[in-house]
């Protein structure tokens, strides 16, 4: 065999990965992957060096959401490996193409409990997609490329794998396989089109019928196929919050986000809806509130590429699993072939129309001129339309949902699955590597900015400018409505004080540190931040009392959507 | 409803745990579980039994097939299928007819006494877990002193599919 080579394992990863197309990974080092590390020096992998693995596993997270390729971060073992869980787990929670590589003790070690052990396979076997831990050097070469196969086809996810030192520092004869067979891996189904048929009649046979396009939307980039049918067939369309953006939202079909912080347009229409083509969701409780409410007088159509989704939370009357764009490809076709197009608008269009537009003009907006509302307008005013947002977890999440329109299809991420504080930063830094070409901007709240802002040395030192939008309410908000909404306004453990000064604190990570106290200020911030060629941190004070409505409380349905007052 | 699932797994280590812990995160419940290796050594088979209505067990298939490590994951029909399960009860033994009794309910289920001793006798049983739980009932009022049972092993009868 001529494509033999003798190579220690560590040399193998690096030489696996780049025939993977693998141009840089986000770690940081430790014992038990040096070996590793040491290959950086030669191999031509950037590695970009994170301040926690948790960041580390963002930054490759938000990497493979734009790229839609496995973002690779590098992790040793014990702590290394148990800090990168939550950044696995946030990528398994919203279908993000990841592999985390981590440093294990030798082999002989294995099982007792030796310096910086961690049964790591163990503890992430339940939040990754799959796990290898190779006992042999020789294995690398094929474990890799199955690893990246399983993060990026079918239903993305994390796969995890942990390689014991001696495994890196052996020497073997390494073959890489251009083929390879998982025997209980099916990654692909072809759509049924006799189903697709159906679900043209269907929808042609309702009266109210809508589009609810979830994340599986964005991930399978079936934008223009997404577009052609509401425009064919004339559907409104609403998405999931993770959906948000899979449809361009300012166009006269869009409603925007349903759920528990959807725009009240949306969760009114999709209770009125007696037909929903369901495009890539799982019916998270979030969107749909409670399960047995939501399907009452629904027929759903549910699309989806895995098939373990459909009827999970929602019965669906008909399926149609394969890749959604693909399905919504023959769809188009079909409706091409049979000539089907309305022209005319219907009743159902007009009301939804009529209801989007009530809705607008009777948001209820905090009076003073640093509202939410505002300040996110400013921002989509100023921002190119191909910019991408990354967000992080709290009332500033809900804010962009409700107010930061998404006019590019699939330039919106957020950590909508686990919902994991922090993520938006380290996952903006990874989308800007993806795409150094547009801006890429956090909307990020001070809490969940405090959480990982020690990302702002990566931005800095490795040259990667980004921009975080703070919306500072000196509080953890969301908690802090909760605690106001249904707990008596007793307020604890959600004060943020006045610590830190973010603007101070991004001039010291030397980052460009602004801040915001007026709508002119903001203007001008989000002028300097566009021009600035270094990380910028933009600071807006606004009121802690700003609460995120409308709002559909936990366990209850979309029909008890509580209105601003 | 009860359903026998079987289930065709690649033999490699940590798989067992993987499966069963798929049931614990997903909430659904085991009822009996075996495992054992096939005639290819590459592949074991477990045998899982559990309760839920259709829609349930449909949802378990599902997530099991979507396993990596799961080769092939079947819902057997329990009519067209042979199932066992395997128990040993010892039994307490009072007076002098009981031996004899006990003996007699063993053969009436097909099951083997062993280690027949003064006071207490064992009953090897292989049956449907029905038949097995008749017997229990049946053995109760002797007094039971301990009991261990293997999970159901199935196989699909030849022509049903
Ligand atoms: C890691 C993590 N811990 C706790 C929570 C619970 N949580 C949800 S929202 C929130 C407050 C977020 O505060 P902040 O980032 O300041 O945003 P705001 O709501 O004020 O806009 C908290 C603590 C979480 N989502 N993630």
């Amino acid at each position: 065999m001529n494509n033999m080579e003798n190579m220690i394992g560590a040399k193998a990863l690096m030489t696996a990965m780049e025939k993977e197309g693998v141009k840089q990974v986000f770690g940081l080092p430790g014992g038990a992957n040096l070996p590793m590390y040491d290959e950086f020096a030669r191999c031509n992998i950037r590695h970009i060096l994170a301040r926690h693995e948790q960041s580390a596993a963002h930054m490759a997270d938000g990497f493979g959401r734009v790229s839609r390729k496995p973002g690779v971060c590098f992790a040793t073992s014990g702590p290394g490996a148990t800090n990168i869980l939550t950044g696995i787990a946030t990528a398994q929670a919203d279908s993000a193409p990841m592999v985390a590589v981590t440093g294990q003790v030798s082999v002989a070690m294995i099982g007792k409990d030796a310096f910086q052990e961690s049964d790591i396979i163990g503890m992430a076997n339940p939040v990754v997609k799959y796990a290898f831990q190779p006992r042999d050097a020789a294995e690398i070469p094929e474990v890799v490329k199955k690893g990246f196969f399983i993060a990026e086809t079918g239903r993305p996810g994390p796969v995890l794998i942990d390689i014991p030192k001696d495994v890196q520092q052996n020497e073997a004869e390494m073959v890489f396989p251009d083929e390879f067979k998982i025997q209980g891996y099916h990654p692909w189904s072809d759509p049924d089109i006799v189903n697709v048929e159906k679900a043209i009649d269907m929808l042609l046979h309702s009266q109210k019928p809508v589009i609810l396009a979830g994340g599986g939307a964005i991930i399978s980039s079936a934008f223009a196929e997404l577009q052609a049918v509401a425009e064919t067939l004339m559907l409104p369309v609403v998405t999931t919050f993770k959906g948000k953006g899979a449809f361009p939202e300012n166009h006269p079909l869009s409603l925007g986000p349903i759920g528990m912080h959807g725009h009240a347009e949306a969760n009114k229409i999709m209770t009125e809806a007696d037909c929903v083509l369901a495009i890539g969701t799982r019916f998270s409780d979030r969107s749909v509130g409670t399960f047995e409410e939501f399907e009452k007088g629904l027929k759903i159509i549910h699309m989806d590429v895995d098939p373990a989704e459909i009827g999970k939370n929602q019965t669906a009357q008909l399926a149609v699993v394969g890749d959604v764009r693909v399905s919504l490809r023959i769809m188009v076709k079909l409706l091409l072939q049979k000539a089907i197009k309305k022209t005319e608008e219907t009743p159902w269009v007009k009301h939804v129309k009529e209801t989007k537009a009530y809705w607008q003009e009777n948001l209820k907006l905090h009076p003073g001129e640093m509202g939410a509302a505002k300040i996110l307008r400013k921002l989509r005013e100023l921002l190119p339309k191909e910019s991408i947002i990354t967000t992080e977890v709290g009332q500033h999440q809900m804010w962009a949902s409700l107010f930061y329109d998404v006019i590019q299809p699939g330039t919106f991420f957020s950590s909508t699955g686990l919902g994991t504080m922090g993520w938006g930063f380290p996952a903006a830094i990874g989308a800007k590597v993806a795409r150094p070409d547009v801006p890429v901007v956090d909307i990020a709240g001070d809490g969940s900015f405090a959480m990982t802002e020690n990302s702002l040395a990566t931005a800095v030192l490795e040259d990667i400018p980004v921009i975080v939008f703070v919306l500072n309410n000196f509080t953890l908000g969301m908690v802090a409505q909760w605690q106001r909404t249904f707990y008596d306004r007793r307020m604890i453990g959600v004060d943020q004080g006045k610590c830190p000064d973010y603007v101070k604190l991004a001039q010291s990570y030397g980052a460009q540190g602004i801040r915001a106290q007026s709508m002119d200020e903001l203007d001008k911030a989000i002028r300097d931040a566009l021009s600035s060629d270094v990380a910028t941190v933009i600071d807006i004070p606004i009121d802690p009392e700003e609460d995120v409505l409308p709002f559909v409380a936990p366990g209850t349905s979309l029909k008890e959507m509580i209105l601003p007052s | 409803m009860w359903a026998i699932l079987s289930i065709l797994v690649e033999n490699k280590p940590g798989i067992l745990f993987k499966v069963t812990h798929l049931f614990r995160a997903r909430n659904f419940n085991i009822d009996s579980i075996s495992v054992g290796v096939t005639e290819n050594p590459d592949y074991s088979k477990m045998t899982i039994t559990t309760y839920g209505d259709e829609k349930q067990v449909d949802q378990i298939v599902k997530q099991l097939d979507k396993m990596i490590d799961t080769v092939k994951v079947e819902h057997l029909d329990e009519h067209k299928t042979v199932f066992r399960e395997l128990s040993i009860f010892k039994i307490k033994l009072s007076n002098a007819n009981d031996s004899m009794e006990i003996n007699k309910l063993a053969n009436a289920y097909g099951g083997k006494v062993h280690d027949v001793k003064k006071d207490s006798i064992m009953v090897e049983l292989t049956a449907t877990p029905d038949q097995i739980k008749a017997f229990e009932e049946l053995a109760k009022p002797f007094g039971i002193i301990d009991v261990a049972r293997t999970g159901v092993a199935a196989l699909q009868r030849s022509g049903s599919s």
